[in-house]
C-alpha cells in the first residue's frame, strides 16, 4: 500500500547534501547505517508479523473453512453439540454495535471537539478536555460492570421503552426490552470510542491555519458557515482519521461487549434481542473448545475479524484519497 | 566501548541473519504454541516428579508438589484443602483452574499428573487414553429466578414445564401450565427470559445433561453438551454472569452452581424429582442423590448424577470427577495423588460443607479405593 498523501501541494525538494558528501568522513559513516538497519528492521518485523498472523490464523482454520467452506459466513447456526458452525451472527452483532457506536459516538466528538476549540472560554476548555482524557482511561471492564449493573437497567426502563413508543414501527427497535442486547452494546461502544474521536478531531482543528478561517471571517461568515466551509473540510482527512481510530477500538472490544450484549447465538431483526460479537463469542467459548473443529472455527472467527478490519482500512484510504482530491479542488 | 558494540553488531550480513532468526524463532513458536507449551510444562513436571521421588525416600519431608489442571467447580474446595494439606503433610498442590474440556486434554498430553472434570469420560475413553476416574466432590446445579414476590424455595417447577422454558414454548410467567403447580403464587404477567452459560461449562454439561434425560425434544432439538445451541434468552460468562443477567433482567430464570445461588442469596426454586417429589436445593438433598446412585455397577464410574431416584434427591446433581493415568509416568508421584485424595475424603468433608460443596458418601469412597487398588499399576495404593 503506498503511505498517503496529503492534499496540499507537494513540497519543494531540497537539496541535501549529507547524502551526496564523499567517503571522506570516513568513521562518520556508520552510525547512518545503524540507523537505516535499525528501521528497516522494525518496519520489516511489522510487516511479517501481520503476515504472520494472517498465515497463522489462515492455517489453523483449516479444519473449518474444509468442512463449512464460504458456507460459514452465511450461516448462523453455531451448535456444539452437533459440531456445525457458521458465524453470520457474530459478524452481525460486531457490524451492527460497531455500526450504532459510530452513529452516536460521531456526531458527539464532532460537537465536543467544535466545542472545545471554537466556543468554549479557555479555562472551560481545558476541564471539559481533561474529563475526557479521563474517560479514555477508563478500563474497559469498568465499563462493561457499569454498563450490566447500571446502564442495562436504565435501557430496559427509560429508553428501550421511549424508543418503542415513538419509534416502535420499526422492525429494529421491536421485541422485549431488557436492556440487554446489540443496542445496548453499541451505546456503551459509543461512549467508549468519544474521547478517542475527539481527542484526534480537536487536534484537527487546531491545526487549521488561522489565516484560512480569519479570512472567512473577515467575509461576514457566521462560525458556523466557517466550521462547516472552512474547518471541516481543511481537516477531512484528520477527522476521518479519528473516525477508523474509534471503529478499531469498537470493533475488537471484547470487554465491556460481552458484558451487556447476551451472549446468544441468533440472528433477530430487533437491536433489542442479545446477540454476541467476534470478540465475545471469542472470549467465552475458547477455553472450553476441545473438538477441532470447534476451535478452527472460532480461530476462523478471528481471521474474519483480522479481515474485516483490513477491508475497512483499505476502503477508507481509497475514499480519503477521493475526497483530497475533490476538497482539495474546492478549498 | 558502545561505538565498538555497534560497529561490531553493524556487519551487516551477520545481523540480518541474527534478525532473521529471531523472526523465525518467533514464527516458529507462535505456530506451535500449544505444542511447545505442553513440552515445557511436561519438561517442568518431569522435573518436579524426581525431585519427588528423593525426597519420598527422605520421608515425604522435604516440599513436594502435585500438579493438576480442569475443572473450576472444583477449584475453591481444591484450594481449601490442599491449604489444609501442606501445613500437615508438606505436599503442595499445583492447580489449574483451566476447565473441564482443557483439564482433560492436559491429563491426555501428560502434562499434569492429573486432571479434573465435571463431565464423567465413557469407558471407551478412559480406555483408549489408558485413564482412572474417580469423583471427587458432589455439586448441584439449581435454578434461579427474579421475580417480584417470589422467596426462596417458593416456586415449584416440573421437569417438563422446566425442559418447555428453555425451550420457549412456555413464555409467561402467568402460564397456565406454571399456574397448576403453583395455586398458591400469583404469578406476574411477564415474560420468561432464560438465561444460560455463554462460556463453555461443566454446569452447562450437567444441566442439558439433565435436560436430555427428562425432555425427549430436548434431546432431539438441543442434546447435551458443555456448549449448545440455545434456543433463546441470553448468555452469562461464568456464574457470575448469569447471575449478573437474572438481578439485571425481571422476569428471568437462569442456572448456578448451588455454592454460588447460596452465597449471594439468589432466589432458587424447588424441583419436581425422578420420584415425583418436589425437593429444595440442599446440601442432604444432593448427598442423596449421589448416595442412592448406582455407583457399583458404573462401568469406569461414568456416573451422571442426574435425574437419580429417591424421595430426598435433588435431581440436578453432578461431580466433578479427577483422571489419572493407569500406568503413571512416576509411581511416587501418582502415590502422593492419590493419598491426598484420600485424605481429602476422610478429612476434607467440614471444608467442603463450609464451602456448600457435597462430600463423597463414605460408601463409596470405599468403592473408590478398591478401584485404585485393582485398576491402577505399580503398587500405588494402598
Amino acid at each position: 500500500m503506498r503511505p498517503l498523501r496529503l492534499a496540499s501541494a507537494p513540497l519543494p525538494r531540497i537539496p541535501m547534501p549529507m547524502s551526496t558528501m564523499p567517503a571522506t568522513l570516513g568513521p562518520r559513516r556508520w552510525p547512518d547505517a545503524v540507523f537505516r538497519a535499525a528501521a528497516m528492521t522494525c518496519a520489516a518485523l511489522i510487516c511479517l508479523l501481520m503476515a504472520g498472523f494472517f498465515v497463522e490464523l489462515t492455517w489453523k482454520s483449516m479444519p473449518s473453512i474444509r468442512a463449512f467452506g464460504f458456507g460459514f459466513l452465511t450461516s448462523a447456526h453455531w451448535n456444539p453439540v452437533t459440531r456445525q458452525f457458521g458465524g453470520l451472527s457474530s459478524i452481525y452483532g460486531t457490524l451492527a454495535s460497531t455500526a450504532i457506536a459510530l452513529v452516536i459516538a460521531v456526531p458527539l466528538s464532532l460537537a465536543t471537539a467544535l466545542f472545545l476549540v471554537k466556543l468554549a472560554p479557555r479555562g472551560l476548555a481545558r476541564w471539559v478536555r481533561q474529563g475526557v482524557e479521563l474517560l479514555a482511561a477508563i478500563p474497559s471492564i469498568i465499563f462493561g460492570m457499569w454498563g450490566l449493573f447500571v446502564f442495562a437497567p436504565y435501557m430496559a426502563d427509560h429508553v428501550q421503552p421511549f424508543l418503542q413508543e415513538t419509534l416502535g414501527f420499526l422492525p429494529i427497535f421491536q421485541g422485549p426490552t431488557m436492556g440487554i442486547g446489540i443496542f445496548t452494546a453499541g451505546v456503551i461502544l459509543a461512549l467508549m470510542v468519544i474521547p478517542f474521536i475527539t481527542a484526534v478531531m480537536r487536534d484537527v482543528f487546531t491545526m487549521t491555519p488561522p489565516v484560512l478561517e480569519e479570512a472567512a471571517y473577515g467575509m461576514g461568515a457566521t462560525t458556523w458557515e466557517v466550521v462547516r466551509n472552512v474547518t471541516v473540510p481543511y481537516g477531512i482527512q484528520g477527522l476521518a482519521g479519528g473516525v477508523f481510530l474509534g471503529l478499531g477500538r469498537a470493533i475488537g472490544e471484547t470487554m465491556a461487549v460481552t458484558f451487556v450484549i447476551g451472549n446468544n447465538h441468533q440472528l433477530s431483526a430487533s437491536l433489542f434481542a442479545s446477540g454476541n460479537s467476534i470478540a465475545s463469542t471469542l472470549a467465552n467459548e475458547f477455553s472450553e473448545a476441545t473438538d477441532p473443529v470447534y476451535g478452527a472455527s472460532l480461530i476462523e472467527l478471528g481471521l474474519i475479524l483480522l479481515v474485516m478490519t483490513f477491508l475497512i482500512q483499505v476502503a477508507a484510504h481509497l475514499w480519503l484519497r477521493r475526497l483530497g482530491r475533490t476538497t482539495g479542488r474546492t478549498l | 566501548m558502545g561505538r565498538h558494540a555497534f560497529h561490531r553488531s553493524d556487519s551487516s550480513p551477520a545481523r540480518r541473519a541474527g534478525v532473521a532468526l529471531v523472526l523465525a524463532a518467533g514464527l516458529v513458536a507462535l505456530s506451535c504454541g500449544g505444542e511447545a507449551g505442553s513440552a515445557m510444562a511436561k519438561h517442568s513436571s518431569g522435573g518436579t516428579s524426581s525431585t519427588a521421588a528423593a525426597s519420598d525416600q527422605m520421608g515425604a519431608t522435604a516440599a513436594q508438589t502435585l500438579t493438576g489442571a480442569g475443572s473450576t467447580f472444583i477449584y475453591p474446595v481444591l484450594s481449601q484443602w490442599a491449604d489444609q494439606y501442606s501445613k500437615l503433610k508438606g505436599v503442595r498442590l499445583n492447580y489449574q483452574p483451566v476447565g473441564s474440556g482443557a483439564g482433560i486434554a492436559q491429563i491426555k498430553a501428560k502434562t499434569v499428573e492429573f486432571g479434573a472434570s465435571d463431565a464423567p469420560l465413557t469407558r471407551d475413553e478412559l480406555d483408549q487414553a489408558g485413564l482412572v476416574q474417580f469423583p471427587a466432590i458432589v455439586g448441584g446445579v439449581v435454578l434461579a429466578v427474579h421475580l417480584q414476590g417470589v422467596q426462596p424455595g417458593q416456586l415449584k417447577l416440573t421437569p417438563g414445564l422446566l425442559a418447555d422454558i428453555y425451550l420457549g414454548k412456555v413464555k409467561k410467567w402467568n402460564d397456565p401450565a406454571i399456574k397448576k403447580v403453583n395455586p398458591g403464587l400469583s404469578l406476574p404477567d411477564k415474560g420468561i427470559t432464560t438465561v444460560h452459560r455463554s462460556d463453555g461449562s461443566g454446569t452447562t454439561w450437567i444441566f442439558t445433561n439433565y435436560l436430555s434425560k427428562v425432555s425427549p425434544e430436548w434431546k432431539q432439538k438441543v442434546g447435551n453438551d458443555k456448549a449448545v445451541q440455545w434456543p433463546g434468552g441470553v448468555g452469562g460468562k461464568g456464574n457470575q454472569g448469569v447471575s449478573g443477567y437474572i438481578q439485571r433482567i425481571d422476569g428471568a430464570i437462569g442456572y448456578v452452581e448451588y455454592a454460588y445461588a447460596i452465597q449471594s442469596h439468589m432466589t432458587y426454586t424447588q424441583l419436581q424429582n425422578e420420584a415425583g417429589k418436589f425437593v429444595s436445593p440442599e446440601i442432604s438433598s444432593f448427598m442423596a442423590a449421589a448416595g442412592n446412585a448406582d455407583w457399583k455397577n458404573a462401568p469406569g464410574f461414568y456416573m451422571v448424577v442426574t435425574d437419580q431416584p429417591g424421595d430426598d434427591t435433588w435431581p440436578i446433581t453432578g461431580a466433578t470427577f479427577v483422571l489419572v493415568h493407569k500406568q503413571p509416568e512416576s509411581a511416587d508421584q501418582l502415590k502422593e495423588v492419590l493419598r491426598f485424595f484420600d485424605w481429602s475424603y476422610k478429612n476434607g468433608q467440614a471444608a467442603a460443607k463450609k464451602l456448600d460443596y457435597v462430600p463423597i458418601p463414605d460408601n463409596v469412597v470405599q468403592l473408590i479405593e478398591s478401584k485404585w487398588q485393582s485398576e491402577i499399576s505399580g503398587n500405588v495404593w494402598p
